[in-house]
This record gives structure tokens, sequence and C-alpha cells, in this order.
């Protein structure tokens, strides 16, 4: 089953037009690095399918017409790692994880023991068990992120839509990350990410959609997006190109010249 | 976690606080009857005094003073996790502002002279509007953002209105009981002000109380939340409307009581882990005890005075607001 296909997507936000006629499909298994400059639509893209936005075109999620869902449905065929890390108020660490389980819980049943070791699970992922009850807005950036990633995980859903989640990791943190997007990709599931790390989006990926002002203007394997042509063109800068392991390396050394 | 063992204990020990203080009441008040004869009175038939007194003044009294604090509480703790915003208060959408409004003009005009419940009647049509032109407003997608500023907007209009009625009052006297009626009482309200108020009360209770989850979840953000299956738009009503009619209904027989709304939940908070959906029915109790303390102090300290109850709760609230300020300021930084 495709979990999300987009067709002829256009948005605009106070007039002006940030998504032209989109479209892509996502399959199970996939893990997707949304690429592009500042500005290009990708945040955009990503809420837009979430019906956070009013937008044209057509988006189903699961199989099913997502205008038709309601939040609960789309909540339970797709999570969202939002690219703010807002927690408003003083909770612990867990009870924000355990936010992830509310779309699964009638009424105000509580936490059941599969919820419980959803949530174990997802703590242990994203390496939070150690502050499981510290209070999450006393937590540094990063550990920020990754408590929010664990929510997000939590959720359990066959597709995940995270913006801009490796932005504040420590190294070992954002491969970390990578390392479990692409098993979630292994287990079946997809994700689609935006990312500006080129070179963790050329290694980790398995398929990338560059996007620029809004168009997608390529969509494939990392080795065929990310070519020199591409990075000149669209980022406006030079790139070394290498491989290790058997998967590529993209690293930009300079400005293009123009 | 230690909040989640306490929680139960917490919300036991402030219901107990607000029974004993509904029944410590009863029992204030310048025919000083005792306690036992008070209670005695209440649920015997005979139509004596003491009966009339505690049936036809006191009890109204106690019952619209746990009712209007606990509208207070609980609708500062939903706003307040609502909006994410721990300075949003039940005034902040301008439906304590349009409820005076719409009192002050059956004052001024003389209608509530003619029949007694114009008044009240006025003070909820009032806050019925103010909600009307917030939600239209704030519109479907509007967000938290426009509420307040609509909520600020319409709070502006009315008061500048209730200014305009003191100042074209007829005479010294109907400018004196507008005065006096926007400070906030219970004084001299029956049961005819409880059966008129009630209903709205719980019917708001019920839509804030609905709203826990979606609190909860809304701790991450407006756009996490909808993406966890919360429909924000259902949401914002529930919000808007049930502190509408809790809030519009406690304004229209008690008038404005300030602070109580905006300090219980932050005094609460803490204790509950800081969790939205925990803090209503904790501040909902909460709002009802400092209600009902205040009431009793206003019969204790000046009896013969009339001291208003919304004076009294903004004396000692914003000194008690400014320590919290001080207290929470190196958390907050």
């Amino acid at each position: 089953m495709t979990l999300l296909s987009v067709e002829n997507l256009s948005v605009e936000l106070g007039h002006r037009p940030v998504l032209h006629r989109l479209g892509f499909a996502v399959q199970p298994g996939e893990f997707i690095g949304l690429i592009g400059p500042n500005g290009a639509g990708k945040s955009t893209l990503l809420r837009s399918v979430l019906n956070l936005l009013p937008a044209q075109g057509q988006v189903r999620l699961c199989g099913t017409d997502a205008a038709a869902m309601n939040a609960r449905q789309r909540a339970a065929c797709v999570a969202y790692l939002a690219q703010e890390r807002e927690i408003a108020w003083a909770v612990p660490v867990e009870m924000v994880v355990a936010l992830g389980r509310s779309p699964h819980r009638p009424g105000f049943a509580a936490l059941t023991d599969k919820d419980r070791a959803i949530v174990d699970a997802a703590m242990r992922r994203m390496d939070v068990e150690a502050f499981r009850h510290r209070i999450a807005t006393e937590l540094s950036g990063g550990e920020k992120a990754r408590v929010l990633a664990a929510r997000a995980l939590a959720q359990d859903t066959p597709l995940l839509l995270a913006d801009e989640p490796t932005a504040g990791l420590d190294p070992a943190h954002q491969i970390a990350l990578m390392r479990l997007f692409d098993s979630l990709a292994a287990d079946g599931r997809s994700v689609v990410a935006s990312l500006h790390d080129l070179g963790l989006a050329a290694r980790w990926c398995s398929r990338l959609i560059l996007i620029d002002k809004g168009r997608i203007v390529a969509d494939g394997p990392p080795a065929s997006v990310l070519t020199p042509q591409s990075l000149r063109a669209i980022y406006g800068v030079e790139a070394w190109f290498g491989e290790a392991d058997g998967a590529p390396i993209v690293h930009p050394l300079d400005l293009a010249t123009p | 976690m230690s909040a989640d063992r306490h929680y139960p204990l917490l919300l036991t020990l402030l219901a107990a606080a607000t029974l004993a203080l509904f029944l410590l009441s009863l029992t204030v008040g310048p025919a000083g009857i005792a306690f036992a004869d008070s209670m005695k009175a209440l649920f015997s038939d005979k139509a004596d005094g003491v009966a009339l007194i505690m049936r036809e003044i006191r009890l109204p009294r106690a019952i619209l003073g746990g009712m209007i604090g606990a509208t207070l509480g609980l609708s500062g703790a939903a706003l307040q996790g609502y909006l994410r915003n721990p300075l949003a208060e039940p005034g902040l959408l301008g439906i304590s502002a349009s409820a005076s409004l719409g009192a002050v003009l059956a004052i001024y005009t003389g209608l509530s002279a003619a029949f007694a419940l114009a008044l009240p009647l006025a003070a909820l049509t009032g806050a019925v509007a103010a909600v009307l032109v917030v939600q239209a407003l704030a519109g479907q997608r509007g967000g938290a953002l426009i509420v307040i500023l609509a909520g600020i907007a319409v709070t502006s209009f009315a008061g500048a209105m209730t200014s305009l009625a003191l100042n074209l009052s007829p005479n010294p006297f109907a400018a004196l009981e507008i005065m006096f009626w926007m400070l906030g009482s219970l004084t001299d309200r029956s049961m005819v002000h409880v059966w008129l108020s009630a209903p709205f009360m719980l019917v708001g209770w019920l839509m804030l109380g609905s709203l826990g989850r979606a609190l909860d979840a809304l701790t991450l953000g407006s756009e996490t939340a909808a993406s966890m299956g919360i429909e924000l738009r259902k949401v914002q009503f529930l919000a808007v409307f049930g502190t509408a009619a809790s809030v519009g209904a406690a304004t229209a027989v008690a008038g404005a009581i300030g602070f109580v709304g905006l300090v219980v939940p932050h005094i609460l908070r803490p204790l509950v882990g800081a969790r939205p959906s925990r803090l209503l029915p904790a501040s909902a109790l909460g709002g009802a005890c400092v209600v009902l303390t205040a009431d009793i102090l206003v019969r204790i300290i000046a009896p013969e005075r009339d001291l208003k109850l919304g004076v009294l709760t903004a004396i000692v609230g914003a000194p008690f607001f400014l320590w919290l300020v001080f207290r929470t300021r190196r958390s907050l930084l």
C-alpha cells in the first residue's frame, strides 16, 4: 500500500505561491530525505500533507483521501516531528513521550501495559531513558530534540514526517537518528525527513527529493540527485564527492562561482 | 513519579477543604446562629427565622461562592493550557468586561430596578455577544494569538462603553450602584440567582472539563497536537464557549472577581506535575476554596461596611502574584 501520495499539491501563503503542483508517492520501507535551500518549501510541504495549511490538490494517507480523514485517523497513519521544539510546561520527560500514545487511547483511558512498553521502547531507541523523570523544559536543546523524537516514535505510525530532526544534535546522535530512521524503513515503515546536512542525506537516505522554489527538481537515489551540477545550480555550492563503505559522501566545499 | 502518587491525595485534600469552607460559609453572618442550630435549620421543615436566613440568604451565598470559585479556577487553568500562556485568565477573552457592560446597562437604563433578573440576564447577553465577536474574529484557523488579540479588543471596547455609561449616568446614585456592582460581591444573592446561573456554569464546566487530553497534547504546540489527533477547531470552540458560559454566568450574578483565575492555577501547577489535564479539577477545587475563604473573610473583617469580594481578592491576589513572579523568576529566565 502506498503510505503517502501527493498529486498536484499547490499552497499559497498570504497570496504568495509556495508550492506548485507537486507530486510524489511514498512506498513502505523508504527513508526519504527532503532537501533544498532555505525557503524552498520543505516545511510547507510537510505541513500541508498533515492538513496544517490550506492546500489545493490531492493527498492520500495510508490509502485514504486525507481531506476525508479526521485528525485522529490521520494521527493513526502519520506522526510529525515539528521543527519548533516547543514544550510549554515543566512536565516530566516520560509524560512528553507518553503523549505519543494519546491518539490510540479512547476518552479518558489510562495507559495500558502495551502503551507503556511502546513508550519505554521509544525512550530506549532515542537514548533518553536516563532522564525519563527529569523536567523536559530543563533539558538542553539536543536532549529536548531526542525526547520529542521519542514522542513521535511512541505514536507508532506507518509514516513519520520529520522537519529538520538532526538540527542541534551532536554527531553521534545525528548518526544514531539516521540509523533509527533506516531501521524503521527496514521494518516496512517510511520516514520523510527534511534535511540540511547533505552529507547525512547522501549517506543514509534511500531516496532524495530535491525541492527548489516550490517545485520538485530531482527525485531518486542520492547519487542521481546530488550531482556537481545540481548542487551548483540549486544550492550555489561546489562540493567534494566520494565514497566510503559503499555509500556516497558529499561535502560542500565553497560557494560556486557564478 | 511523585506527582502521580500525590495527585489523588491533593484532590482529596482540596475537596475536603472546599466542603469545610462551604460549611463554614453557612455559619458566618450578622445573625449569630450556633453551628448546630444552623445545620438543623437547614434540614428542618420549620419556616422560622433561622431556617429562613439559612435557606434564603446563607445557602445561596455559599453555593454561589463555591460554584463561582470553581468556575474561575477551572476556566483559568483551561485558558492557560489552551493559550499555552501562564498569564491567561478568564477576563482575557473579554467575557467578564462584556458581562459587566451588560449589567451596567441594565442598571443605567433602570431595567434592573424594574425587574430583578434584568441585571443577570443583561450580563449573560453581554457575555454571549463578546464570545460571538471573539469567535468570529478568530475564525476557523485563527489560533491562540488571534483569540487573545480579539479578547483584548473586546475588553477595551466594553470598558470604554462602561465608562461612557458612568460618564452619562443620570444621577450619582446610579453611578455609585454601577461602581459597587462592578467591585464583585455575593451579598444578598438568592436561590433565584443560583437557579439562573448554575445551568450555564455546569455546561461550561463540562465543556472545559472535556479539554484535558487536548490541553496535554497542546503542551507540544498546536501543530504537534493536531498531528496527534486533536481537532483544534473543536478545542477552540470548547475553550471559548465553555469560558463564556461559566464565566459569563459567574460575572452575571457576582460581578467581576479578579485574580482567582490567574493565581489559583499558578499555585497548583507545581503540585500536579504541571500537567494541564490534572490542573483542571485541582484548579476548580482550589478556586472554590479561595472564593469561599474570601467571602467568609469579607463578612468577618468588616461585617457592617459591606467590603466587596472582588476588592479583597485583588488586594490579596495582586501582592501574592508578585511574590509568585519573584519566586519563579529564576526558572523563567
